[in-house]
């Protein structure tokens, strides 16, 4: 391929993203995943950064959750849609991000679907209207968070207390980065660097000084896969995907992964415990597993902040050898301490997967 | 080990540096433009012999880049050129499998 040739395909791949002035709208499943994530990327970007970002409390599901799951048809969703960017309009914001990467490709594919369909938008909004007498505006420009921290990420890397840097040799931490399909699969140029250079991770990641790991099924699914999962008769379907990955990434000796979906981190962690249960395989050093985290983790714990008010408590693989390599400061003893700093129920443990 | 309901299929992750290139290389040499090729899917969705014979262009390229035989699927190609068509980037698919034919060809 010729050079300008190249050039022009880049070019394609990149995202004018606003700096500012933000409606947002949060997953209907993240907040029980990894609770704290959500929180954490409002702190980084209102009170780190000075951004406007506002939310409301009247926002409820994008609906694509049900639609991937076939129990909804689109026609629902985009009327669920259409109420959300009623109160963006209501709110007076014109950019939308999402938090979660299904609710980013459902607005896209909405949206998309709405300017070659005109005829469809004008029944949804007729629905919408006969249902709650609202109206709406199209937002200018829609956003996964992750594009946001993509883009703020030097200014991140400027505040940061801690590196992705082995504290005690000083090389770079080996960090696998898994991006949610249904960021640049569906719709390729609606992603930084398109479904074949996708870099919104990867930029983080060597931002904060760690090394990207290239494997062979670094673009394949995590397994999640709505169905795959959801139905009990389907799980090893789901299972097999994510062991294939693990599979296949552990040659290169990762030290963590990042992601920026709902399912992927949920389903890299947990499937990790339920292949060592079964075939009593662990990966990582130590029997500990490959830890997963979300990109607002991994910001959250480069900026210091306290590993348990990130939630990191909640993984099922143990973080704290990744937190010791990085040579971040945290209270062993408080990993289960409640919000009162009470000592709460502590989860049974695993047979073969070490955990603390 | 713990009984959750379901099973763990043999993994298929794909080992690059354990696998024979050969058939590959030699295609690279005779139609270059199967570098270029992003696995969208075009060429198998527009194939006519595929839904009843399992031919698919896609599976044949991924397929040799795996290191896997692929002779099966080019006999149900009938060569009709639909998916040269509709390849995005216009890869020539028609003389990509002709091609094929002769590597294998010349195997026997």
């Amino acid at each position: 391929m010729i050079y300008q040739g190249k050039q022009k395909i880049w070019s394609d791949y990149q995202k004018e993203i606003p700096s500012d002035r933000w409606f947002y709208v949060r997953s209907c499943i993240r907040q029980s995943f990894f609770p704290a994530s959500e929180k954490y990327f409002l702190h980084i970007c209102r009170d780190l950064l000075g951004k406007d970002i506002y939310e409301t409390e009247h926002h409820t599901t994008c609906g694509g959750i049900a639609y991937h799951c076939d129990t909804i048809p689109q026609e629902t969703a985009m009327t669920i849609v259409a109420r959300q960017f009623a109160l963006m309009t209501e709110a007076g914001y014109k950019n939308l991000v999402t938090s979660c990467i299904t609710s980013f490709g459902n607005y896209t594919e909405i949206l998309e679907t709405w300017r070659e369909f005109p005829e469809l938008e004008a029944r949804i909004r007729e629905n919408l209207w006969k249902a709650t007498r609202r109206e709406f505006e199209k937002p200018e420009y829609v956003a996964h968070a992750s594009d946001l921290v993509y883009k703020f990420r030097n200014e991140i890397a400027e505040r940061a207390k801690y590196r992705l840097v082995d504290a005690q040799t000083g090389k770079a931490l080996r960090i696998v980065e898994h991006i949610g399909c249904h960021y640049s699969k569906m719709f390729p140029h609606k992603g930084i660097g398109g479904a074949e250079y996708p870099c919104v991770l990867s930029g983080m990641v060597d931002s904060w000084g760690g090394e990207v790991v290239d494997y062979p099924e670094r673009r394949h699914c995590c397994g999640f896969g709505f169905r795959q999962y959801l139905v009990k008769a389907n799980r090893s379907y789901s299972v097999s995907n994510t062991h294939k990955k693990f599979e296949s990434m552990e040659p290169y000796r990762p030290d963590a992964i990042i992601t920026n979906c709902p399912g992927c981190p949920y389903f890299l962690d947990r499937w990790q415990y339920v292949i060592a249960e079964q075939t009593g395989k662990t990966y990582g050093e130590g029997g500990f597993g490959i830890p997963v985290f979300t990109y607002e983790e991994f910001a959250g714990l480069m900026l210091g902040i306290d590993p348990w008010d990130l939630g990191l408590q909640i993984h099922q693989v143990a973080v704290e050898p990744f937190l010791d390599k990085i040579g971040i400061e945290y209270d062993p003893k408080a990993k289960y301490l409640g919000l009162n700093k009470e000592e709460i129920l502590r989860p049974g443990l695993p047979q073969r997967l070490k955990c603390f | 080990m713990i009984d959750f309901g379901f099973g763990l299929s043999r993994s298929s992750a794909v080992r690059l540096d354990e696998v024979d290139l050969s058939l590959y290389r030699k295609l690279e040499a005779l139609e270059p433009g199967v570098r270029t090729c992003m696995a969208c899917g075009s060429c198998t969705s527009t194939c006519t012999a595929g839904p009843w014979s399992g031919m698919s262009v896609r599976k044949v390229i991924l397929n040799l880049q795996r290191g896997k035989n692929v002779s099966d699927m080019l006999q149900a190609c009938m060569l009709c050129g639909k998916c040269t068509m509709v390849c995005p980037r216009g890869i020539n698919t028609r003389h990509l499998i002709l091609s094929l034919c002769r590597i294998y060809d010349e195997k026997k």
